[in-house]
Parts: C-alpha cells; structure tokens; sequence
C-alpha cells in the first residue's frame, strides 16, 4: 500500500492557502443532500458537527455520555496555546511550529505541524467571539502563561479550566445547529461498528446504551472523533468511558492505524494509592510554572517535607536540564521522575511519587497571586488528598495521559478508508513522538473547526454523483449482524472473573513494558502475556444482565475486548521502532546520561500498522524535513 | 472497613423500585466513594446478579456526569464536592449508607441510580450561546474584556451540569444552572447583542420542562461543586425582568 500524504505544493507557509485554493466546492444547494456522521461530541467532534451544519450539511452527531457536554476535553486545565505574540517576547507561527516540531521529536509531517501553529492565533479569535472566559489583564486585554518546552508565553487559559470552557462553548455552538435542526444529537450511544460500501465509508452500527437495541446509520462521510485510549493502561487521567472501540473497529475495516505505541506519561497526575484505584487525577501542569519539582537527597527519607532543609533537597530537573528546569517537556519531566523514583528517593506512603513545591513562588508572589492563578487546582488537591498544598508540597506521580498515535490520516486528516476522518486526538498527526502542553485543545478544536471543514468537500464533491447509501444494504446487515455475535459472545462466556480484573492485568502489562520507558525483551513478554489475558478473557470472563437494557458491565466488556487487541498492536509497535524518540524511550537506545539516542537514517518515518486477520503488517510514511534540520532534542 | 449500603434499584422508568440492602466489606479509607460502588458490583458479578448502574465519566469532578444523593445530601456530607471526589475515610467502619438517585420531575430514572438530565441540554438548546459562524470572529483583542467582569463570568461559567442544585431544591428548581449560564454570557460584551431574548427563552425553557419555582432557601449552593452563588439567580431575575421591559 502507498501512503500518500497529500501535502500540498510550495513553501511551508503558503501550503495551506494553496490547498484551499485548489480544493473542491459545493455550493449550498447541494450541501444539504448531503449527510455527515460525527462520532464524539468533544472539542473536534461538536466542532466539526457545528461547523460543518452552519455550512449546511446534515448532522448526525453521537456520544457515549449522556450529554454532549460530558465529553473528556471537559478535563484539560491548563491552556491552550497560540502564536498570538501578545507577550512581545519573540513568539512566530515559525517559532511555535519549530517548538511543536522538536517537542515531537521530529516525528510528525512539517506541513500539518506548521498548519497546526498557523491556525492557532484565528482560533483564539472564534474562542473569544463564542464567549470563553479567558484570563484577562486588568487593563482587558488577554493574559497569557508558559508551558513545558516552551520559552515564550503563548499558554491562554481560564483558570485551571480551560478545557471545560472551551468544550461548554463548543457544546452550546453544537446545540445551536440542534436548534437550528441541522444538527440530530445521539447521545447515550456507543458506535460498535464501520459500514465500509464498495471501499468507502457509508455509515455506522451504534448501541443505544439505555435499550441496549442496535441500530443503523447511513451518511455520506463518516468523522470519527472519539479521543485517546490510554485508558488501555487502565489507570490513566482519562475519564473511565474513554475507549478505543471506534478506531479499532475502523482499523480492523482496513484504516491503518498510526504510531499505536507513542503514548504521552504525564509528570503530574497524583499518585496511585491502592489496587482498587480507578483513575489517576491529573494536576496541571501549568503548576510547574511556579512549582518546583525535588526530592530529598537521602534515600527512602521517611522524614516530613517540611523537616527536609533546603540542601537536603534534589531538584533533579534544574540540576538535569538548566535551561528549561521545571519545565522541560512532559516525557523528560516523566521520565526523569520515574528514574528518581526507581532509584529509591520516592515519596509518599508507597515511594511512588515526587514533590511539587510552591514555598518559593508564595515567598515570591505572595499567597494571593498563587491562589488566583492556581485556586481551583489546590482545593481540588485537598478534597482528594486531604491536604493543604499551600503548607506543604503536592506529592505528584507520572501516569498515562495521551495518545499521540491513532489512525492515520492524510494532509485533509482522511484515513485510508476514503470517506473515512479522524480528527483531534483519535488521529495520528501534528504531536509526533511527543505533545507539547496545551497544543491538544488546540489541535482538537483547528481539526474540528477549522480544518476538517475544508478538507470534506473535496472527497464529497464527488459523493454527490453516487447514490446516497441506505440502511438496507447489505453491508449494514452484516455489519449488525457480526456486532450482535460479539456482544452474544462475550455475554455466552459466563466465566468466574470480572471485566475489570481482566482490565487491572492488562492494564498492569502495559504499564510495566510499554510506557515510559520500554525495552525488547520486556516487549515481547507483554505480547505474550497480553495474548494469555485476550485467551483467558474469552474463556472466563462474566458479565451478568441481558443486552437489551442498559448494561454498564457489557458496555465495559465490549471496551476492553478491543483494548486488549490494541495493546498487541502497541507492544508490536514499539517493540518495531529500534530508537528513542519523544515518549518512546527503548532502554536499549541511549546515552550515558540516560538521554535519547534518535536514529534518523533508520526510523524517519511514521509506522501505519495494517490489520492482517489477527497479525499487524507495518507500512511507511517516510518523513522529509524540507525546511527544518532535525536536531538532537536537548532541552539541557 | 465494611459498610451497610442500601441503594435504590429499579429495572426501568416503569419499575416501582425499591431500596435493597447490601453488606460490603474489604474496603478501604482511599477508596473513592465511586470506586467502593465498583467493588461492590464486582462482587454482584461473582454472586451472578446485575451490577447496580450509576453513572460517572472523568471521575475528577468537573464532566458532571455523576451525582447521587447519599445520606440525604446530594453528592455526599460534604459542601461543594462531586459525588467522584468523595472518598470512603469520610464514613466509619460499620456505617450505614443510603444511596438514592436524583429526585425531581424533570429528571426521571432510567435505572437504579442513573436519570435523563436532557431538560438541561433542553434550556442550553434555547439560547446559551452567541450566534457566530466559524470564521466570523474579529481580532480576541479587539474585544476587551475588563478582569472583574471576565473574572464574574468565569465563576458562572464554571457549572458542571451535574444537576444537584435541582436534586436539593425542595422545588426542584434548575434556577441556578439557568442562571449561571445566563450571566456567564449576558455579561461578557460578546453576549450583549441577544442578551434580553436569552434570558426569556432559555427562563421559558426551565418553566416548561417542570423544574419548580426558586424560593430561595440557598440549599442549591451549599452543595453546588464549583460553588456557584446564588447571587446569580438574583441577578437572573433582575434581568429577565429588564428583558420584559426592553425586549
């Protein structure tokens, strides 16, 4: 198979206008014959269903929750970033475009990360109009913060809750269009199937979760837009519904599925405290600006943080990386902890965990400026901890946060069913080995609003002469047919063990080997480990309850079916790339400082896995780097 | 640590429903509430009866998906939490806990512990946003926005949807969620332009999906978990009464 990127022609900052200039258009008339499905209703996907119905196709737009407004963009805190310049301190859409660049590692297409961080400043813009309610300074103008990897201040925020209020402001455009009736909203629906017609995407099979029925959905483009999967490790910062259901189901309908195992470890989440933990909760990591990061010299110190002197404290990313310190990039700042951790000077009631300290920034900036900056974050420190951060440190911990991977998507982000899109952080694209902080927003919200809405009309341009596909099909049938044998299946196996012990031993697998930091041996005892826990699923798990009702432990079971088969791809994934680069760090490739060791000559490409009944065959996107040298990624 | 849990079951909206009784033990003080509810349908698996459904998402307190009355009070004994962020050291070994869903005509159950809060979407659907079409916006800085006016709209805009403030209210009045996003938008210039049709659409809205009247008893902000005021409602009232007048 030849992946075709389809980058357009000509310099890196005209690329975007001349793809607009040549794409096709379809004038209104002929848009409103014209139906598009959404799946998810986050920042891509309700920005992509209102954008696209205020040109005036038919919407039809799903989500698992039980409102639109739910979807897990709801959680990002900290920022999103733009190449405004507002600060005056030498910010450029070249300048956020090279930083993306090499926070990923130099893993992802020059054209999409430049596109990324020339739409960002309009984007900023459309927010503002919506009516989000930016950090302002006293004066009115918009406030901006730093971020991890970053030397320039391009970070705009609303308190710790930006991602809430961006996502409320998408939600209340998507329930304009429902007004409007250009937009049909499903929530409460899970999708369980791709309809795939004559090579193209034709429609959906959704579960509605309250009758537990099964019901079909034609269109004319399917968008799928249902977030990251790192709910694979089981203890992750996404929301517990989050789930990779959707892209496994496309992938298996022939999408190749991009970088599977760059999954992004997030410094700051707090730390596990007990088996029956089901979530990591994340703490901005906006905190770094004014947080520091230490612990204590001595080994397994038992003493409290505030007996600890001031020498008697290490704070290993200042002493590591002097230039950025506390805010070097997430998966340095992850795996620097995980090393101090491993090596004995962990904190906390089990050893796993780190300090973030803010006594130096309150004897700075007063007490008052941290509380206004970071309120929120602290008070939702105490009612999980039960501890006053304002008097002593947070104890913080990495955990999985992000999917960089997901399906593969050209320059118009269509995957390589045509027909087919995934945007936001269900798609492989701009973020490379490694996200930058506060570019998810950003890239959910440019997918959704701003690019996918330019790019449709070029494969639709030519649905219009085809037959509008029909739920009576005989691929719809199939499709049902095969999505009723798999939930009957799985409800006939009446075994002795829960979906979630199953979920807890993935999720243990793929937290030992294929997360920060991974290596050959320990790869290949996952796949095998993992193929055990997919044959012992299959043969012992139980489910009680019927299908036709509302079932949460079958809508679980469902989920992790697919996650185990994608944490065999995951594994084989890393286990393929024989480097270090971003977030995937195989012990076998580094330095004696325990850096990074990136081989260009060998792995300047982007891995598109292809779904071989049960096997995964890898083809290669070469990456050029026309305009920007890659370099070492040193962040010391 | 071992708890009494007694909690509501019904099948469906036409079920009766009843409150059943189930003895857990083997949890611990770091549990989250949410996460001893999750203990507890593993074991209803393992004894091949039906998990209890309940709903959350993020479990971090700000999607708004979860919310159960506990002991009485919507989201647990503590003000100004998510039911997700209640953890088991809040209770005693040996305590009994009653677990209910939320009560009130507008939020009928769909199962045990789950409701359709959809009248909220409902009120959203009829006029919380501002009519811009992507790629219509003019420069973010040529919109200036004082810090205490953004500052106000922030504290409104931070509402979850979690619906407590109804499930509290005596009158199971939705007059805080209403508002909140009322005086989110009417405040910011960005919102001025539809800011008297707003108000009388979207109070409309609330009246005819049956949430009750606001008597103001203030039960509403006690257990609201980004602490909205109920100010706002005030406020709310002040401008649907100019809407009268002007709109």
């Amino acid at each position: 198979m030849k992946l075709d990127s389809k980058i357009p022609e000509g310099k890196l900052e005209d690329k975007w206008r001349n793809y607009q200039v040549k794409s096709q258009l379809i004038n209104p008339a002929n848009k409103k014959k014209l139906t598009i499905i959404v799946v998810g209703s986050g920042l891509s996907g309700a920005g992509a269903a209102s954008t696209l119905a205020e040109l005036g196709y038919d919407i039809k737009c799903f989500c698992y929750q039980d409102s639109a407004r739910r979807a897990h963009s709801v959680a990002a805190q900290g920022g999103i970033n733009a190449a405004k310049n507002y600060q005056h301190d030498g910010d450029s859409v070249y300048r956020m475009f090279y930083d993306t660049l090499k926070g990923g590692d130099f893993r992802s297409r020059e054209a999409n990360t430049y596109r990324l961080a020339e739409l960002s400043a309009p984007l900023i813009d459309h927010y503002v109009q919506q009516g989000v309610p930016f950090a302002r300074e006293y004066g009115g103008t918009l406030v901006n913060r730093s971020f991890g990897g970053v030397q320039v201040q391009r970070t705009f925020y609303a308190r710790g809750q930006t991602g809430q209020q961006l996502l409320l402001a998408a939600y209340s455009q998507l329930y304009k269009m429902v007004r409007a009736k250009k937009v049909e909203m499903f929530p409460r629906s899970e999708m369980l199937d791709l309809v795939v017609i004559d090579g193209k995407a034709k429609g959906i099979i959704i579960r509605d979760l309250v009758t537990g029925e099964l019901k079909r959905f034609a269109a004319d483009a399917v968008v799928l837009a249902t977030g990251g999967y790192s709910r694979v490790f089981r203890l992750s910062t996404l929301a517990i519904g989050c789930n990779g259901s959707a892209i496994w189901k496309a992938h298996k309908k022939g999408a190749l599925f991009g970088a599977p195992s760059f999954t992004q470890i997030h410094p700051t989440a707090l730390p596990q405290s007990s088996e029956a933990q089901s979530k990591l909760t994340l703490m901005s990591e906006s905190l770094r600006n004014d947080g520091r990061i230490w612990v204590p010299t001595q080994k397994e110190d038992s003493r409290k943080a505030n007996d600890i002197h001031e020498e008697e404290r290490d704070y290993y990313l200042e002493r590591r990386y002097p230039s950025f310190g506390d805010l070097a990039p997430r998966d340095i700042a992850s795996r620097a902890a995980k090393e101090r951790i491993d090596a004995g000077f962990g904190v906390g009631r089990l050893k796993n965990a780190v300090y973030l300290d803010f006594k130096h920034a309150i004897e700075r900036f007063g007490l008052e400026t941290i509380k206004d900056r970071y309120g929120n974050l602290f008070t939702m420190y105490k009612k999980i901890t039960g501890i006053d951060a304002y008097k002593e440190p947070m104890q913080i911990s990495p955990a999985a946060h992000f999917s960089m991977g997901g399906l593969w998507v050209d320059y118009e982000l269509m995957t390589t069913i045509p027909g087919l899109y995934a945007i936001g952080e269900c798609n492989f694209s701009d973020h490379g080995a490694n996200r930058l902080g506060a570019n998810s927003l950003l890239q959910a919200s440019v997918d959704g609003y701003f690019i996918l809405p330019n790019t449709i009309n070029n494969y639709l341009a030519s649905e219009i002469k085809t037959d509008h596909p029909t739920t009576a099909h005989p691929e719809f049938e199939k499709a049902e047919k095969e999505t009723k044998a798999f939930i009957e299946k799985v409800l006939g196996i009446n075994g002795t063990k829960t979906v979630d012990y199953f979920h807890r031993e993935l999720g243990k697998v793929m937290w030992q080997e294929c997360a920060m930091s991974r290596n050959k041996s320990g790869l290949e005892k996952a796949i095998s480990q993992i193929k055990t826990i997919r044959s012992q699923f299959w043969s012992d798990v139980k489910v009680t309850g019927d299908d036709k009702e509302m079932n949460t432990e079958l809508e679980k079971a469902l989920r992790l079916a697919d996650f185990i088969e994608l944490g065999i791809l995951m594994c084989t994934d890393a286990l393929e790339r024989e480097e270090s680069c971003g977030a995937h760090f195989r012990e076998e490739f580094q330095t004696e400082e325990g850096e990074a060791v990136r081989i260009d000559k060998d792995y300047s490409y982007v891995s598109a896995w292809e779904y071989n009944k049960g096997d995964f065959k890898l083809h290669k996107e070469a990456l050029a780097f026309e305009f920007v040298k890659p370099s070492v990624r040193s962040y010391k | 640590m071992k708890v009494t849990f007694k909690i509501w079951r019904q099948e469906s909206p036409k079920d009766k429903g009843a409150i059943r009784v189930y003895e857990v033990d083997g949890l611990t003080d770091d549990m989250s509430f949410l996460e001893a509810l999750d203990h507890l349908n593993e074991l209803l698996v393992l004894k091949d009866e039906k998990v209890i459904a309940f709903e959350y998402d993020c479990r971090e307190g700000i999607c708004g998906q979860c919310g159960v009355f506990i002991n009485g009070r919507a989201h647990g004994p503590h003000d100004n939490i998510t039911t997700c962020q209640l953890h088991m050291r809040s209770f005693k070994d040996g305590d009994t806990i009653v677990v209910e869903p939320w009560r009130a005509a507008a939020f009928p159950v769909i199962k045990d512990l789950i409701v359709d809060r959809s009248a909220f979407d409902r009120i959203i659907e009829q006029g919380a946003y501002i009519s811009t079409k992507t790629g219509t916006a003019p420069e973010a800085n040529a919109i200036l926005v004082p810090k205490d006016i953004s500052d106000r709209a922030m504290d409104a805009a931070a509402c979850i949807g979690c619906g407590a403030c109804v499930a509290t209210c005596k009158n199971s009045s939705a007059a805080l969620f209403t508002s909140a996003k009322i005086n989110h938008l009417n405040s910011l210039p960005q919102g001025k332009p539809e800011q008297h049709k707003r108000v009388q659409e979207m109070t409309h809205q609330m009246e005819i999906e049956g949430f009750g009247n606001c008597t103001f008893t203030g039960a509403c902000e006690v257990e609201c978990p980004q602490g909205i005021s109920i100010i706002n409602i005030a406020e709310m009232n002040a401008r649907r009464m100019k809407a009268n007048w002007l709109g």
